[in-house]
């Protein structure tokens, strides 16, 4: 199953456990993981559900190409990793 | 009289507490490293809110009911899903207006358990149950006119001052950088601009006039005399005595006509002070020396006050919203971009130092 992890910084704000879903996208992974943790939801995405700007998701080593829905095609080991953009300090 | 006072800084929240012998000193902090970008004491209640403005992660609420000793995640106010295919830039530099809060620049108290927060890029929200949840005032929001507004100093407009009337708390005014005034008699149900008087010299000369183009820095009222507002604009000093419908420009008002900044006394409507600054290319105090003005008679006069303030190569911003005045108008407090903090306890006679090291000051509040 795709699995999910998150900047050790982020855990400073709000846990943030390393989890692994049965997900086709990136939307569909993180549906799952926020409905368990749905304090996270809102230090990842912004009001209109897109990636915050300052904010990075890594998909098998490669920068989220779709931000804004999240569309970007999961295999079943594929490793997502949430960490934060430099650019935002 | 305020003998505590909660600092909001770029790299979290203190609390100083005059100490004895009218020594202030600083007793604790919060959310240490994070952008504390505004803060709401409810007075006698132990309620604190605090605004974070987190680099990567967005804007947090965090509230506290026992007067900062537990704190916990709070609602934040968040807009509604943005209709697929509408276009809504910025009318001049075509950026999108996003249509998500990114930054709370402005938070007040109406009636019991109302809180009224303003944000960039441009929302006003309300909240019935103290916080718990918020609700974006959309006819605001879809005043046509509100694509007009633009930001002031950040990309976007945002909400800075929110007066709610102590006589009707229904009637409810803000201040917007940059798109005037608006009040609301209804709660925030309808909304008119008002603002004759103002003068926007950096706009075409034949938009000077338009209350839409104006840009209040800060909006201040009298709590005794509600219908007595004060305004730091960019342009000037301007005063009210109709709740803000009609303005009238003080000029001749010296070292400088610009700042952020603005305080009213809470029972004498004719005292206020500023922090005034070189306008507006440079935006630093007037040849290096930091003072504060006061008028004691509705703006007929000036006074410079600089008793204990840096009086050579001080290069101290004072913020908006981080000048305040107790609850009996003696204590004053001011903190600057660059990490210091006076207090006067004399209505700005003479100002102690209470620090030259904190991280730049967002917002100060006394606390009763």
């Amino acid at each position: 199953m795709p699995t999910l992890s998150f900047t050790s910084n982020l855990t400073r704000h709000t846990p943030c456990p390393d989890a692994a879903f049965d997900a086709a996208t990136v939307a569909q992974l993180f549906d799952c993981y926020f409905s368990q943790w749905p304090d996270v939801r809102g230090y990842v995405l912004d009001d209109q559900g897109a990636v915050r700007n300052h904010v990075i998701v890594m998909v098998d080593g490669r920068g989220l190409h779709d931000r804004r829905r999240l569309s970007d095609a999961l295999g079943s080991e594929s490793e997502v990793f949430v960490i934060q953009a430099l650019s935002g300090g | 009289m305020g003998d505590r006072l909660l600092v909001g800084t770029h790299k979290g929240l203190f609390r100083i507490v005059r100490a004895g012998e009218g020594r202030w000193e600083i007793e604790r902090s919060w959310f240490l490293g994070d952008p504390v970008s505004m803060i709401l004491a409810l007075p006698g209640s132990g309620r604190i809110h605090a605004a974070l403005d987190l680099g990567h992660f967005g804007v947090k609420m965090q509230r506290s009911r026992d007067d900062g000793n537990n704190w916990i995640e709070a609602s934040v106010p968040a807009f509604p899903d943005k209709p697929d295919g509408l276009e809504d830039r910025d009318p001049f530099r075509g950026l999108e207006i996003p249509w998500s809060t990114q930054k709370i620049w402005s938070l007040a108290a109406g009636m019991p358990g109302e809180l009224w927060c303003g944000v960039i890029p441009g929302g006003l929200f309300r909240s019935t149950d103290g916080g718990d949840s918020w609700t974006l005032i959309r006819a605001l929001w879809d005043d046509p006119r509100r694509r007009q507004w633009m930001g002031g100093g950040f990309d976007f407009a945002g909400i800075h001052s929110i007066l709610v009337d102590p006589r009707d708390p229904a009637h409810v005014t803000v201040g917007v950088s940059v798109g005037g005034v608006w009040t609301s008699d209804d709660s925030g149900d309808h909304w008119e601009l008002i603002g004759e008087g103002l003068r926007s010299a950096y706009m075409p000369p034949d938009q000077a006039a338009d209350p839409l183009t104006q840009d209040p820095h800060r909006i201040v009222r009298c709590p005794a005399h509600p219908d007595r507002l004060w305004m730091q604009h960019h342009n000037g000093v301007f005063i009210s005595d109709d709740g803000g419908r009609r303005w009238r420009e003080l000029e001749d008002v010296h070292p400088s006509g610009f700042g952020f900044a603005v305080a009213v006394h809470p029972t004498d409507p004719d005292t206020a002070w500023f922090v005034p600054a070189q306008k507006d290319e440079q935006r630093i105090p007037v040849d290096g020396r930091l003072v504060v003005t006061r008028t004691r008679n509705g703006g007929e006069r000036f006074e410079i006050l600089d008793t204990g303030l840096p009086q050579a190569h001080a290069y101290d911003l004072v913020y908006r919203h981080a000048l305040d005045v107790d609850d009996q108008g003696e204590r004053l407090a001011f903190g600057s971009t660059t990490g210091s903090l006076w207090i006067s306890e004399d209505q700005g006679d003479a100002w102690q130092t209470v620090s030259h090291h904190l991280p730049p000051i967002l917002c100060v509040q006394f606390q009763a």
